[in-house]
C-alpha cells in the first residue's frame, strides 16, 4: 500500500531537484528560482474525497502556473531592482504576492492531505488534540467553524487552522484569494489550510462547496499538523 | 458554453444570488427598493455591507446573460464602432485590452466594456476588471458588456485554460448589439 505511493506520476519538478520547502534550485545568476514540488501521493490516492481528475490538474496546472508565474516576476524584480527602477519594483508586487502565495498555499496544502491508509483523517492526537479541545471544545467543533467560515468565504481563498506562536493559541482564519495565512499576522503559522477556489472542488461538486469541506476532513493529514504544532508549541 | 455549464451557473448560481438576497432583505427598508438601489446602497462607498454579495451578483450575472447570444461573436458596428475606434484605436485594440482584463483579473471577478459619462482624458469607453461583486454600477458607469471569470463560468468546459473561454466569448458568444443598446441609453442619459 505504501509502496504504491511512490509510483506517483512524476512531475516536472522531478529533475530540478526538491528541497524541503518544495524545490528551489539557483540559477546561473545566482537568482534562486523555485519548482513544483512532487506530491507523497497518487493522484488518486484521496478517492473518492477528492477525485483524481481535480488532484491532477489542481497541481499540474494550477500550482505549476503559480511557480511559473512566480519566477518570472522575481526575475522581473531582480532587473528592477538592479535598474534602481522604484515604481517597476512598487509595480510587481502584486504579482509576487498572488504567485508566491499560490506556491506557498499549495506547497503546505499538498502535505495537509494523505491518502487514509497513510492516516488521513485520523483525528489528532497529543498536543494539538489538547489545544484544540481546549480552545475549541472538540474536533468536531473545530471543523463546524470551520466549514461555516470557509463556505461563508466570498470568491476565492483559504480557510486556515493556524497557531499563534506567540501567544500559544490556536485561531481560525481565512484569506483572499492567495494571501498566505501570515497577512492575518505575523505571528500566525498555518497547519491546515483548505483551498476554497472553485477550482479545488467545481468538477466533483459543483456549486456545492459545503459537500467538499465536508468531506475533505476525511483526507486531511492531521500527523502533520501535529509536528507542525509541537515544533511551534513543544 | 455547454448547457451543462448553463444549468449549473443560471440555475444553481444564479439563483442562490436570488433566493439569498430574497431572505436577507425581507423585513428590512431594503426588500421596497429596486435592485439597482440595493446594489449602491450596500456596497457603502466600498465597506460592503453583508447584502452587497448577492445583490450585485445577481445584477452581474443578469447582465451577464445579456452580454451573450447564440451565434454571437462578429464585429461592432455603428456608433458603437465609431466610439471604439476613437477611444482604443481599433477594434482589435479593444479586444485586446478586454481579453487581457479578463485573464489577468486575479481570483473571481468581471472584466467590463463600460461608459464613463465623465472623462477626465475625454475617453467614454473603458475596459475595467473588477473583483468578486464589484461592478461599474457602484464606480459611477455605466455597464455596457461584461464577461464573467470566476472559475465556476468556466471550469466545467475549460478547467483552468481561461484565456481559451475568454477567445470563445469573443468569437462565438458577445452580443455586439446588445452593447449598441446599452451605448444608446447611456449616452441618452448623459446627454
Amino acid at each position: 500500500m505504501a509502496f504504491r505511493a511512490l509510483l506517483t506520476r512524476r512531475t516536472l519538478a522531478a529533475a530540478s531537484g526538491l528541497g524541503a520547502n518544495g524545490g528551489v534550485a539557483t540559477s546561473f545568476r545566482g537568482l534562486q528560482t523555485f519548482s513544483l514540488p512532487d506530491l507523497p501521493y497518487d493522484y488518486g490516492a484521496l478517492q473518492p474525497a477528492i477525485s483524481g481528475e481535480i488532484m491532477q490538474l489542481h497541481h499540474q496546472k494550477h500550482h505549476q502556473a503559480y511557480v511559473t508565474n512566480y519566477n518570472k516576476a522575481l526575475e522581473q524584480l531582480h532587473d528592477a531592482m538592479s535598474k534602481g527602477d522604484a515604481p517597476a519594483v512598487v509595480k510587481l508586487q502584486s504579482a509576487i504576492k498572488f504567485n508566491g502565495g499560490g506556491h506557498v498555499n499549495h506547497s503546505i496544502f499538498w502535505k495537509n492531505l494523505a491518502p487514509i491508509q497513510a492516516g488521513g483523517g485520523e483525528p489528532p492526537k497529543g498536543s494539538l488534540g489538547w489545544a484544540i479541545d481546549n480552545d475549541f471544545g472538540s474536533v468536531d467543533a473545530l471543523v463546524q467553524k470551520m466549514n461555516a467560515e470557509g463556505a461563508a468565504l466570498q470568491g476565492s481563498g483559504w480557510v486556515w487552522l493556524g497557531v499563534d506562536k506567540e501567544l500559544k493559541k490556536l485561531v481560525v482564519e481565512t484569506t483572499s484569494n492567495q494571501d498566505p495565512l501570515v497577512t492575518k499576522g505575523p505571528s500566525l503559522v498555518p497547519l491546515i489550510g483548505i483551498d476554497v477556489w472553485e477550482h479545488a472542488y467545481y468538477l466533483q461538486y459543483k456549486n456545492v462547496r459545503p459537500d467538499y469541506l465536508k468531506n475533505i476532513w476525511k483526507v486531511i493529514n492531521w500527523k502533520y499538523a501535529s509536528e507542525v504544532y509541537e515544533k511551534e508549541c513543544p | 458554453m455547454s448547457a451543462n455549464t448553463l444549468s449549473f451557473h443560471w440555475g444553481k448560481h444564479h439563483r442562490a444570488y436570488v433566493d439569498n438576497l430574497n431572505k436577507q432583505i425581507v423585513g428590512t427598508e431594503l426588500e421596497a427598493k429596486s435592485l439597482e438601489d440595493i446594489v449602491i446602497q450596500t456596497y457603502n462607498d466600498g465597506d460592503l455591507l453583508p447584502p452587497f454579495n448577492n445583490a450585485a451578483q445577481i445584477w452581474n450575472h443578469d447582465f451577464f446573460w445579456e452580454s451573450m447570444k447564440p451565434g454571437g461573436g462578429g464585429k461592432p458596428s455603428g456608433e458603437l464602432l465609431k466610439l471604439i475606434e476613437r477611444d482604443f484605436g481599433s477594434f482589435e485594440k479593444l479586444c485586446e485590452e478586454l481579453r487581457a482584463a479578463a485573464a489577468t483579473q486575479f481570483g473571481s471577478g468581471w472584466a467590463w466594456l463600460a461608459f464613463n459619462p465623465r472623462p477626465s482624458d475625454g475617453k467614454e469607453l473603458v475596459v475595467l476588471k473588477t473583483p468578486n461583486a464589484v461592478n461599474p454600477l457602484v464606480l459611477g458607469y455605466t455597464a455596457l458588456l461584461t464577461i464573467d471569470v470566476w472559475e465556476h463560468a468556466y471550469y466545467l468546459d475549460y478547467q483552468n485554460r481561461r484565456p481559451d473561454y475568454i477567445s470563445i466569448f469573443m468569437e462565438k458568444l458577445v452580443s455586439w448589439d446588445a452593447v449598441s443598446a446599452k451605448l444608446e441609453v447611456a449616452k441618452a442619459q448623459a446627454a
